[in-house]
């Protein structure tokens, strides 16, 4: 009896989105060459210097080796045997309405609880239920996506955008990263590698020479975004890779609230995914980058499941702008992900709100970087990690200050909370300061689900799996709270259904 | 209502119960009283189900139903309560979220409806209020930061949410001021009905003034050793453990 009620015997993860969608697609045969940049920037139209961007990219990618610092074990990937490109079978490369997507790809959102029919969406709005209940736990199902843009990328592209006409009213573009840089290339041109070079690290190489699709997104000056944009990302195809691009800029004066995605097949082998995305933020702009991830995680016993090797950086880069990251990360067998800040403006802000959950077998290395530039930059960091199974987790986080610096400063909170004792948790903070008026505050605390918060939950009535998921929603809170309302009830179901698990 | 037949456990393999009996009927207050180490809490924590504790003999049956047979939930939700004596904290889980959680929980089980935010939000203000905690404690982590004191009023305030059974206090006295001891005691006697019995464990006859026991037993070794009325509680607080023959450094070995 005592061996069975054990906390970490209520953790399993059931995956939820696992599923295959049968639909004809244009893929290109495995492998990697200058050729297979040139066919893919062909499909997609590009101009001439997007094309030699590309093949830049790739010249410098090939001079890198993969990185090992990283506290993660894997096979390598053999980038020879997967395929750049893969793409839903239609007649147009051009976007399309809703009336001509694939009712296959329709239903699979649908599936996925992501809501593709304006009509439907704003229906949803009007069920979702008050700010209040949503607070008090009540919210209703399927009320995430509702007052929310969606550009849903399928594989390598994006099928469709939603509220595009209603956001273009106030001025603000999302799109597809192909389309933009049909419709807006001069501002694709001006930003794209802006923040994040062509040569920047292996991945992000790769990504810049292969990427297929993303959003893009360009709020105008003084403009506040009237909805919340999201992307899902969904990988479909088998042996391919999905190299997205997310470029969002945010110009003077301008707000946006972005959310992302993220979901997989369940299947034996290992699909890489190595994003690259990119924000830019000018004077007293503002953008919220929130992510739920959710890619597959594996089986139980560590086969399949995503790599997520991904590249995430902002730029702070006017007077008083302010960049913000959340995430909320449950999926993929080995993840590594740093989503940091160049904080560039005087008195820009740069925040980090993570919760990472590792389960099983998955191992994630994650963290971010604080790159103070600018005086009187502030960042915060708060990462919460928990880790269960025999799975293995690490934050790792730089914060640096360079000389011009005056009077930045930092604070960190990294806790990690253990469920069972087959997992780890590590901590790896790095600082750098050359500016001797910078503060920074670093706080660090691990602790388990005890026995005694179980036995205390029980006492009360309540079942052990809820138990389990109550402790670890609380443990979250201070991050949840800082993603969008509709997203932290996501959230936290998300966590709830990761957590879930037979009873003894 | 509870039947405790020669009930012995142990932890570790180490024997702390060395067979226990006790019948507790409808609407009784049983007082348990003892030197440390004794056993009086690993019977209350035997009681509710602690995995810590093996059950090695005996039986216990609550409404007639077998005890050892139902899972710490299960019991629970059969109506019984253990006020802890360390309660622990749950950080970032309000209180008014982890109530009303365990509440709605027992609702369901009991087959009435779930309370909607409003009335639950009500009900649990005015209990709060019955045990002198300010609405604002309903919003903190349960227990987090709460002073001693608080967290045993918090206890007893769950407990006046849940209404159960048989309610359960391990040591709910120790450490309190006369001021809290009798807010304590207040919402335990608004409880006090025909159809709920308590089993109160205590080391100090004071909390019994207040909460005033039908029945008190004394245990030493595991055991059992002298059962009586109040008077029994009193004559200990007089004349100490030690005149019923109990060196108390022995009983704590």
């Amino acid at each position: 009896m005592a061996e069975s009620n054990k906390p970490e015997d209520f953790v399993k993860h059931e995956y939820e989105a696992g599923f295959v969608t049968d639909i004809e697609s244009d893929t290109f045969e495995p492998g990697l060459n200058e050729d297979v940049i040139k066919r893919l920037s062909e499909v997609k139209g590009e101009p001439e210097w997007m094309l030699e961007w590309r093949l830049e990219a790739y010249r410098q990618f090939q001079e890198m080796t993969e990185p090992n610092w990283q506290k993660v074990n894997f096979e390598p990937v053999d980038l020879q045997s997967i395929s750049y490109y893969s793409a839903p079978k239609k007649d147009t490369d051009k976007p399309q309405s809703l009336d001509e997507v694939d009712p296959e790809l329709l239903r699979t959102y649908e599936k996925l609880g992501i809501p593709l029919h304006e009509q439907k969406a704003l229906a949803g709005v009007a069920g979702a239920g008050t700010p209040a209940e949503a607070e008090a736990g009540s919210s209703e199902e399927g009320g995430a996506y509702s007052n929310v843009a969606v550009d849903a990328v399928f594989d390598s592209v994006s099928v469709v955008t939603t509220f595009k006409n209603k956001l273009a009213e106030a001025g603000v573009i999302f799109c597809s990263i192909s389309e933009a840089l049909q419709e807006y290339p001069e501002l694709v041109k001006k930003y794209l590698g802006s923040v994040v070079p062509r040569g920047d690290n292996y991945f992000a190489s790769l990504n810049s020479a292969v990427f297929s699709d993303g959003s893009f997104v360009y709020v105008p000056k003084g403009v506040k975004c009237p909805m919340e944009l999201s992307t899902y990302f969904r990988i479909n195809a088998e042996n391919t890779g999905q190299f997205e691009r997310t470029l969002i800029i945010a110009d003077e004066g301008a707000s946006v609230s972005y959310l992302e995605g993220c979901t997989a097949p369940q299947r034996d082998e290992n699909q890489l995914h190595a994003a690259v995305v990119e924000l830019v933020a000018l004077d007293d702009a503002e953008i919220k980058y929130s992510t739920v991830q959710n890619w597959y995680p594996g089986d139980e016993n560590g086969k399949g499941g995503i790599f997520n090797f991904v590249t995430k950086r902002g730029m702070a880069r006017g007077r008083n702008s302010k960049i913000s990251w959340t995430q909320v990360e449950t999926g993929s067998a080995v993840t590594w992900k740093y989503p940091s800040c160049v904080l560039k403006g005087d008195n820009s802000v740069g925040e980090f709100y993570s919760v990472a959950l590792t389960n099983n077998y998955q191992q994630a290395d994650t963290g971010t970087k604080m790159i103070h530039i600018g005086k009187n930059t502030r960042s915060t960091i708060i990462a919460k990690g928990i880790s269960a199974g025999k799975s293995d987790q690490s934050y790792r986080g730089l914060v640096k200050f360079q000389p011009t610096a005056e009077g930045a400063r930092n604070f960190t909170q990294c806790d990690s909370l253990l469920i069972g004792d087959k997992c780890g948790a590590h901590t790896f903070p790095y600082i750098e300061n050359k500016n001797s008026s910078a503060t920074v505050e670093h706080e660090a605390t691990t602790s388990k689900v005890s026995d005694e918060q179980m036995l205390f939950c029980r006492q009360r009535g309540i079942d052990p799996e809820q138990a389990v998921s109550m402790i670890v929603n609380g443990f979250c809170k201070e991050v949840f709270k800082e993603l969008p309302m509709e997203f932290a009830v996501e959230a936290g179901k998300l966590l709830e259904v990761s957590l879930e698990g037979s009873v003894g | 209502m509870l039947t405790i037949k020669n009930l012995h456990a142990s932890v570790e393999g180490t024997p702390i119960l060395k067979g226990i009996n006790l019948e507790i009927k409808p609407g009784e207050v049983h007082a348990v009283m003892g030197p440390n180490g004794s056993g009086k809490s690993t019977l209350a924590q035997v009681l509710v189900g602690h995995e810590a504790f093996e059950v090695t003999e005996g039986e216990i049956l609550f409404d007639g139903q077998n005890l050892l047979d139902l899972e710490v939930e299960e019991r629970a939700l059969a109506g019984l309560f253990l006020a802890f004596q360390y309660p622990v904290e749950i950080p970032g889980v309000s209180n008014l979220q982890f109530l009303r959680t365990a509440v709605n929980t027992l609702r369901k089980h009991r087959g009435e409806n779930e309370l909607d935010s409003p009335s639950f939000m009500k009900m649990a203000k005015e209990k709060a209020k019955q045990v002198d905690l300010g609405p604002d404690f309903l919003k903190r982590g349960v227990n987090e930061g709460f002073s001693g004191g608080e967290k045993k009023r918090n206890e007893i305030m769950q407990m006046l949410m849940m209404e159960p059974r048989l309610g359960i206090l391990d040591e709910t006295d120790s450490g309190l001021d006369i001021d809290a001891l009798k807010t304590i005691a207040n919402g335990v006697n608004t409880l006090r009905a025909e159809n709920r019995s308590f089993l109160v464990v205590t080391h100090y006859q004071r909390l019994l003034n207040h909460i005033v026991p039908d029945v008190v037993h004394v245990l030493a070794g595991g055991q059992i050793i002298k059962s009586g009325d109040k008077q029994l509680a009193m004559e200990l607080e007089e004349h100490g453990y030690g005149w019923l023959g109990i060196n108390e450094a022995e009983a704590a070995g």
